[in-house]
């Protein structure tokens, strides 16, 4: 797999540490696997190390998202007892690593054919053009990184994006441009359909179960 | 259509809680302890009968898939791994038992765990999913809380324990063998077999890797009967219910649980409002997921969805992903797509998959332009034959086959579109 995202950024912090709380976490997370089995907890502590890095940049001027630096990689080598070239493998393997530094909102627009039937072509341009930036490029007040990706698995409600942890769905260009506001101004959007459609729900309304959807007053 | 009464996934679209409360007034949780009771063969001999055949996409018999587990004592433990990577393009139906059914994922996994000897399970979710891992999380714990996970979990007196593994981004990892190898905190490069994951698995120890809806009707299944499994759906071989996953141009894309067999046209007119633009407006339709070839509109007008009628007109169930193209679509792009796809995906360690799906979307690249020959056609065709079952893993086969649907029902359209192009350029 190669990775689809590099910023290209040449900046390493020295050093790295996991705090108090992401201390606490890494800890239950070895415990999950069997005993000299650490290695399976490479990937939940990357993600560890990725998460706490946004925390810090949530906070930061300017902002910055989570990306996991170099020195995460050795201390998590050191922590799991790997070879640190075991660890980088697995950073780069995996495309939720960012190895660079990336925006506060990292914009993931799926652009896989059911998302592009759908129309995922003008989500993107309606994007970058408010934004001003293009696929791989953040915005210069570190707010928005925008990205590619492959199909994120809820193609019934395309088009959509993923933005951190977050999936918006049922998208069309005015709500897309809505969603970048709400977020430049620090504000939480509502996550998933932005037509307000239920989950995987026809749009038009329940075709079975309609007794249950009575009950639950959708209908 | 399928009767409100045999639908096993009453919570489908989360108009009720997912909690363990809601999830036992649906019937989940409903005694586990007397399915347990029935002993490891009886539960095998239970799915044996119902026909259940693995929902992740290749249709193995889920009965006969646990018997392969070995019986005899080993020191070694056995695992149960469960495949919630979710990446087929097209399919979108493990999330949504992830977030408002968990329970009954849960649930089956304790049953399943039993009946191949494993007292843990891996349950690995795809790493975009992260509200539904953290969903996932609340009803493993509110179980443990409630004495259904742990020791003698459910008092069947059958230890279990349930592990959430996130990946991180890699479609690869849904193939089986990468996905134990991601778990062991590796890259996701699927493994050679034999040995299959039966014999050495997870940490080299015996392994059944299952899919999220495999595992989810278990519980079902077990408590109506396999009989009642196997009278749904066209034969024991296609039985039961399915969970579809409709996207692309129709009125108003779903996901929806029917019945097995039920006919495409049928599927989409009752549960989407119809193809955009009416019947005859349809192009083609990717049947289960991108992995599978297409159907032109011809055969799209009678064919019926399970895994042998779909086997018969040259494509598959797969996952149960139904991609929708209407005469607006263009087809060739449609696919290229696809197969710009598989060549990110590919892990790399065979030649002909890596090489293969770079010259795939570099030819199909130029087809969407017109810029190639007919002969290049032929050519494109041959790459697909040469990448073909000559893998390690099945996505070679994946970046194969689309293309060879193309070719197959649209090399008319291919050709017009070399000759306007070179129109053009005249
Ligand atoms: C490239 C590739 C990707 C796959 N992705 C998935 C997936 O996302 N989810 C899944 O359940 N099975 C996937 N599979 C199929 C699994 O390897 C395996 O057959 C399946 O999980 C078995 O479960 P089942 O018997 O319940 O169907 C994939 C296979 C290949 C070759
Ligand atoms: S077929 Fe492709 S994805 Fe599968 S093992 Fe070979 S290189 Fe990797
Ligand atoms: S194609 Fe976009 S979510 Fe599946």
């Amino acid at each position: 797999m190669k990775k689809p995202f590099d910023l290209n950024a040449d900046y390493q912090p020295e050093h790295f540490e996991f705090n108090k709380v992401y201390k606490k976490h890494m800890t239950d997370i070895i415990a999950l696997y069997p005993k000299g089995k650490q290695q399976s907890a490479v990937m939940p502590l990357l993600d560890l190390a990725q998460r706490q890095v946004a925390q810090e940049g949530a906070a930061a001027n300017p902002p910055y998202g989570g990306w996991v630096p170099r020195a995460a990689m050795d201390c998590i080598a050191d922590i799991l007892d790997m070879p640190r070239v075991k660890v980088y493998e697995v950073a780069s393997f995996y495309s939720m690593y960012n190895t660079a530094p990336v925006g506060k909102y990292l914009v993931q627009f799926c652009t896989t054919t059911p998302c592009w039937l759908c129309g995922s072509d003008d989500i993107v341009k309606a994007a970058t053009e408010h934004l001003g930036v293009g696929m791989g490029e953040t915005t210069a007040d570190g707010k928005f990184s925008l990205m590619e990706v492959e199909c994120l698995g809820a193609c019934v409600n395309a088009p959509m994006v993923q933005i951190n942890d977050d999936y918006f769905e049922d998208l069309t260009p005015d709500n897309m441009r809505e969603l970048l506001n709400i977020l430049a101004e620090d504000m939480k959007p509502t996550i998933g359909s932005q037509t307000g459609r239920k989950a995987s729900m026809s749009a038009a309304g329940p075709t079975t179960l309609k007794k249950q959807a009575k009950k639950a007053k959708v209908v | 259509m399928l009767d409100d009464k045999d639908r096993v996934f009453t919570n489908l679209y989360g108009w009720e809680s997912p909690s363990l409360n809601a999830a036992k007034k649906r019937g989940d949780w409903d005694n586990t302890a007397s399915i347990i009771k029935k002993g490891r063969d009886g539960v095998i001999d239970e799915m044996k009968s119902s026909g259940l055949r693995g929902r992740g996409g290749a249709g193995f018999p889920t009965g006969l898939k646990w018997s392969f587990m070995p019986k005899g004592r080993d020191d070694r433990p056995h695992y149960l791994v469960i495949n919630a990577d979710e990446s087929e393009p097209g399919t979108c139906k493990d999330r949504d038992i992830l977030r408002n059914e968990p329970h009954k994922l849960i649930e089956g996994a304790l049953i399943a765990g039993f009946a191949m000897g494993a007292n843990t399970a891996y349950i690995y979710v795809r790493g975009e999913f992260y509200n539904e891992s953290s969903n996932l999380w609340k009803a493993i714990n509110e179980a443990y809380d409630a004495g259904l996970l742990g020791k003698n979990a459910a008092k069947s007196g059958w230890d279990f324990d349930i592990i959430v593994h996130r990946g991180a981004g890699a479609y690869i990892c849904g193939e089986e063998t990468a996905l134990i190898e991601s778990i062991e905190g590796k890259k996701g490069q699927p493994r050679n077999k034999p040995p299959f994951p039966a014999m050495a698995g997870l940490y080299s120890c015996p392994t059944t890797v299952n899919n999220v809806e495999t595992i989810a009707v278990v519980p079902t299944i077990m408590r109506r009967g396999g009989k009642w499994f196997s009278s749904l759906g066209r034969d024991d071989k296609n039985a039961g219910t399915k969970l579809f996953c409709i996207s692309g141009h129709v009125e108003n894309p779903c996901n929806v649980e029917e019945v097995m067999g039920i006919s495409l046209r049928e599927l989409i007119d009752t549960h989407c409002g119809g193809v955009r633009g009416g019947w005859d407006n349809l192009l083609a339709v990717i049947p289960g997921g991108s992995s599978t070839p297409m159907l032109p509109k011809e055969i799209c007008d009678s064919v019926n969805m399970d895994f042998d009628s779909l086997r018969e007109v040259g494509t598959g169930l797969g996952t149960a992903g139904v991609i929708v193209m209407d005469k607006s679509t263009d087809i060739i792009q449609a696919i290229c797509r696809l197969s710009q796809f598989y060549m990110h995906e590919s892990c790399g360690q065979c030649t002909p998959c890596r090489e293969g799906t770079g010259w795939i979307w570099r030819l199909m690249t130029r087809m969407v332009q017109g810029n190639a020959t007919v002969e290049e056609i032929d050519q494109l065709f041959e790459i697909t034959k040469e990448i073909e079952g000559q893998t390690i893993c099945a996505l070679g086969d994946a970046a194969a086959w689309p293309v060879q649907g193309l070719i197959k029902h649209f090399r008319p359209e291919m050709e017009r579109r070399i000759m306007e192009y070179r129109k053009a350029a005249a």
